[in-house]
């Protein structure tokens, strides 16, 4: 056992914590503590990763050769439907949010529990619900419309379980807009004295921009799927043009959700990277407001620009440079934060522990995701590219790099504090480089193939462009065994892993003046905020000099 | 075949779009390049020279930098406003019909293309054009939505169940080239796929003359309004006539009982037999039937061929610019 003096050194022991705070499945499920609530959604979020995950790896398989022959085409069409469904609605929108959100937001500034704590376990409730509800109709057979469910195919043509699914993803909306709405009283009403807006961590920034659009844009995908259930059950003619709907409708309600919803995905991820590439360059973010306030621009613009998936739906020319005029607008915040986080970095101390390679491998795919999306937002160009693997590698890059990746590196920055253990950081830096490598060859060639002309969603392909297709099913391999590691060696941590230490990183954020793992109640007596995001030194009551004498388990070995 | 363009991975480029779409592209590859190799020099700069020399050290304080930020700002925002401004003006060239281009029907289909050129030739997935001369597909499907697409002409356009859309391309050098259904359309999407026939002219008109020409679509429609549907009975003209008259309505500007009006053109005849109580014309009665479920795509393109056919030049005052179609209400 360690001594009061390793304790306070950073380097704690078993003290009581929300882990050891009950071990009945009773004391998980009724718990109201937002720490087991977010453990409980990090299992159930991987299990659909890794389902989606499977259905990834059925997609490179059958795309391996032109002809469609690992899977018939009815199975293809269900099988990058159900990759999608699962992917976008139950891991990439819920991930960061409900998982490291609803840990972190709470300690970062220095409250008890979230503002609504009961609402925070009703959402984990709707969210199995919903999860079940989709998985009993993929189970029963699946659907085939593609995520977007686009009419009258949706409505008139498809013979799979649109309803059930419809019904899972409607369900499934409102674990998030309570999600939003928690998470925004709780910034509102919750944050210790002296943490004032100007020194809230970033990732709490981005969680109340992201929350803004899940509580505005969510419900118009419920309306939507509801609207669209409506017309497969009555047959009223809101969408099809045979009794008189209009197809084009559809989209636009669809996209002005799921547009915005692109950055429920990416606002959080850019949260995360933010504290990581602050924090392991142990200095303050250069240009703190303009990254706080590119969040809510990127939040607010999200909404203007849900056209620009339509370019060559027939929408008129006029509306086409409406919305691409838009999305070069929203280019800017974007690069903004690109900037910031490479000038942070400039005459810092940077350490790379697993945490930090992630976040540089982010910067990478991020600078390639935003710079096609200009590609993509330019109308004259995108008119040949959309509906290509352009596409389909641009959107990837955008939340597979963006998102996974930073939700990759959050999880690996947190896990200390969420578990007290550390990780192999040998192999935490092996899987930070498969992922990066395995991610850029199984989507790069993708960029060259939807220039080629190669569309998406297809089972079956002109054997002129086989060679592309091999690199990409030859990249999801590497990504497929990158992204396996972790399961393994953080699992492995759970019994054999160091114990962390309430501050491994000896940094300055109100969640790592706690116990690791915390307990229960968050902190043992309110803290005080007397010092701004992100700073760090002596004078902050980070006993610097103790950590180093104790030299604890997460010491770098480069220097 | 394709693949023998100057660059290896780089689609043939076949019509007059594919230039101007591939200079944005490689204006676009400049930019980005030019961006992105600056920021990853001074991500690896950084990370070599300033990594950790001693643990949890205390770097210099840098809060930001107004100068900088507002630099930073203005020049990603001009720079995507020339990515902008340049994709404006191609999409006007790709979106804006001619006036003077040979029109071909197309019908989309679960899973073909039916193609039916204006001297009557149908083909399936096949489209057989001739070289430099302007193109223009009047579109429609008859059940979800499709995608025509040429990536060797650098150009698609969604084709959409109850209304048309348009596409044009004018293809510089013959050749077979790819079509396929970019938006997804069901079971057999992926073999929904055809081939673009560029020929020399004299090739062409050799092509429609070995064709048997079946009736064109003038005929066809003729044939439908006179004896099959009996349009002619209301709208022929004489003592029975209680509809409007069609010669010479098209492109003309018609004004609609209880407000409104519109230049005819071939959505609103489409629409006028679909939903014939839904704009009337001033001075007639809505008692048309409507002939909703009772034509098919192709009938109610002959049809609309044959009313603009009664209008001398019909084909050179081609509806409303915008496309592929208009903003439907």
């Amino acid at each position: 056992m360690q001594t009061q003096d390793a304790i306070s050194a950073g380097y704690g022991g078993d003290k009581p914590s929300y882990l050891t705070n009950g071990s009945t499945l009773k004391s998980w499920l009724l718990t109201k503590d937002h720490k087991r609530i977010a453990i409980m959604y990090l299992i159930s979020v991987s299990v659909f990763f890794f389902m989606g995950g499977i259905y990834a790896a059925f997609i490179r398989l059958e795309l391996l050769t032109p002809a469609s022959d690992l899977l018939q085409t009815a199975t293809y069409n269900k099988v990058f439907t159900q990759h999608g469904i699962l992917m976008i609605f139950f891991f990439l929108i819920p991930a960061i949010p409900a998982i490291l959100g609803n840990f972190l937001l709470p300690l970062m500034i220095g409250a008890k529990d979230l503002a609504l704590p009961r609402i925070n376990l009703l959402s984990l409730y709707i969210y199995w619900v919903g999860g079940i509800l989709t998985l009993y109709a993929l189970m029963q057979g699946g659907v085939d419309t593609g995520w977007t469910f686009y009419t009258p195919y949706s409505t008139t043509f498809s013979n799979s379980f649109v309803m059930a699914v419809g019904l899972g993803i409607f369900i499934n909306g409102f674990s998030s807009i309570l999600t939003g709405l928690n998470f925004i009283v709780t910034i509102h009403t919750m944050r210790a004295p002296g943490m004032t807006w100007f020194r809230l961590p970033l990732f709490v920034w981005a969680h109340y921009a992201t929350s803004l659009v899940m509580i505005l844009g969510t419900p118009v995908v419920a309306i939507t799927v509801l609207l669209l259930a409506i017309e497969r059950v009555t047959r009223v003619g809101i969408f099809d043009p045979a009794i008189g709907g209009d197809p084009i409708l559809f989209q636009h309600l669809f996209w002005f959700y799921s547009h915005p919803a692109v950055y429920i995905m990416i606002l959080p991820g850019m949260g995360v990277i933010s504290e990581v590439i602050s924090n392991f360059s142990r200095k303050k973010i250069f240009g703190y407001e303009f990254i706080a306030f590119s969040s809510i621009a990127i939040a607010v613009f999200g909404f203007l620009v849900w056209g620009h998936h339509m370019f060559v739906s027939g929408q008129s020319i006029y509306a086409g440079l409406v919305f691409s005029f838009l999305t070069m607008v929203v280019a800017v915040p974007s690069a903004i934060k690109v900037f910031n986080w490479t000038a942070t970095m400039y005459k810092g101390s940077i350490s790379y522990d697993t945490p930090m390679l992630y976040a540089i491998g982010f910067l990478g795919l991020f600078l390639v995701g935003g710079l096609t999306g200009l590609f993509l937002g330019s109308v004259g160009l995108t008119v040949h590219l959309t509906d290509t693997y352009f596409v389909v590698a641009h959107f990837h890059y955008v939340m597979v790099g963006g998102q996974v990746i930073a939700y990759l590196a959050g999880i690996h920055y947190w896990w200390p504090k969420m578990t007290g253990r550390m990780y192999s950081e040998f192999w935490g830096k092996i899987s930070a480089m498969l992922v990066f490598v395995g991610f850029n060859l199984t989507f790069f060639p993708q960029f060259i193939l939807g220039y080629q002309g190669m569309p998406r969603r297809y089972a079956a392909y002109p054997e002129e462009l086989q060679v592309l297709n091999i690199f990409s099913t030859a990249g999801a391999s590497v990504l497929g065994i990158g992204l396996m590691m972790p399961v393994v060696y953080l699992t492995h941590s759970l019994v054999a892993g160091k114990r962390a230490g309430d501050n491994p990183w000896m940094l300055p954020g109100l969640e790592w003046r706690t116990a690791s793992p915390p307990p229960t109640e968050n902190f043992e007596e309110m803290p005080v905020v007397t010092w701004e995001a992100y700073e760090f030194g002596e004078e902050n009551g980070l006993d610097i000099e103790s950590a180093r004498k104790a030299s604890g388990p997460s010491v770098p070995v480069q220097a | 075949m394709q693949n023998s363009s100057w660059i290896p991975f780089f689609p043939e480029q076949a019509s007059t779009f594919a230039w101007q779409v591939d200079l944005l592209y490689f204006y676009l590859i400049a930019v980005s390049v030019a961006f992105a190799i600056p920021i990853v020099a001074a991500i690896f700069f950084f990370i070599v020279k300033y990594r950790e020399v001693e643990k949890f050290a205390t770097p210099e304080e840098i809060h930001g930098s107004m100068v900088l930020e507002t630099v930073w700002s203005i020049i990603p925002f001009i720079i995507s406003m020339t990515i902008f401004i340049g994709g404006a003006i191609v999409y006007f060239n790709q979106y804006t019909m001619p006036n003077d281009a040979m029109e071909i029907y197309v019908v989309g289909k679960q899973w073909m293309w039916k193609a039916q050129h204006g001297t009557g030739q149908r083909e399936i997935n096949e489209l057989h054009v001739p070289v430099g001369r302007k193109i223009k597909l009047t579109m429609t499907t008859e059940d979800v939505l499709h995608d025509f697409s040429i990536p060797a002409f650098r150009t698609k356009a969604d084709v959409v169940p109850g209304r048309y859309t348009y596409l044009w391309f004018e293809a510089t050098k013959p050749g077979r080239y790819h079509l396929y259904c970019a938006e997804y359309c069901g079971l057999n999407h992926s073999g929904m796929v055809g081939w673009i026939n560029v020929m020399e002219q004299r090739d062409f008109d050799n092509w429609l003359a070995g064709n048997t020409s079946s009736q064109t679509p003038v005929e066809m429609g003729k044939d439908l309004f006179e004896n099959k549907l009996g349009c002619a009975s209301c709208h022929a003209g004489g003592a029975n006539q209680r509809g409007a008259k069609l010669e010479g309505i098209f492109g003309k500007e018609v004004k609609f009982v209880g407000g409104g009006s519109t230049i005819v053109n071939d959505d609103y005849l489409r629409n006028s037999i679909l939903n014939p109580a839904s704009q009337v014309v001033e001075g007639f009665q809505p008692i048309m039937p409507t002939f909703k479920g009772q034509v098919t795509e192709e009938q109610l393109n002959a049809l609309v061929a044959y009313i603009k056919s009664l209008t001398p030049n019909a084909a050179t005052t081609t509806g409303a610019p915008a496309a592929p179609a208009p903003m439907g209400n």
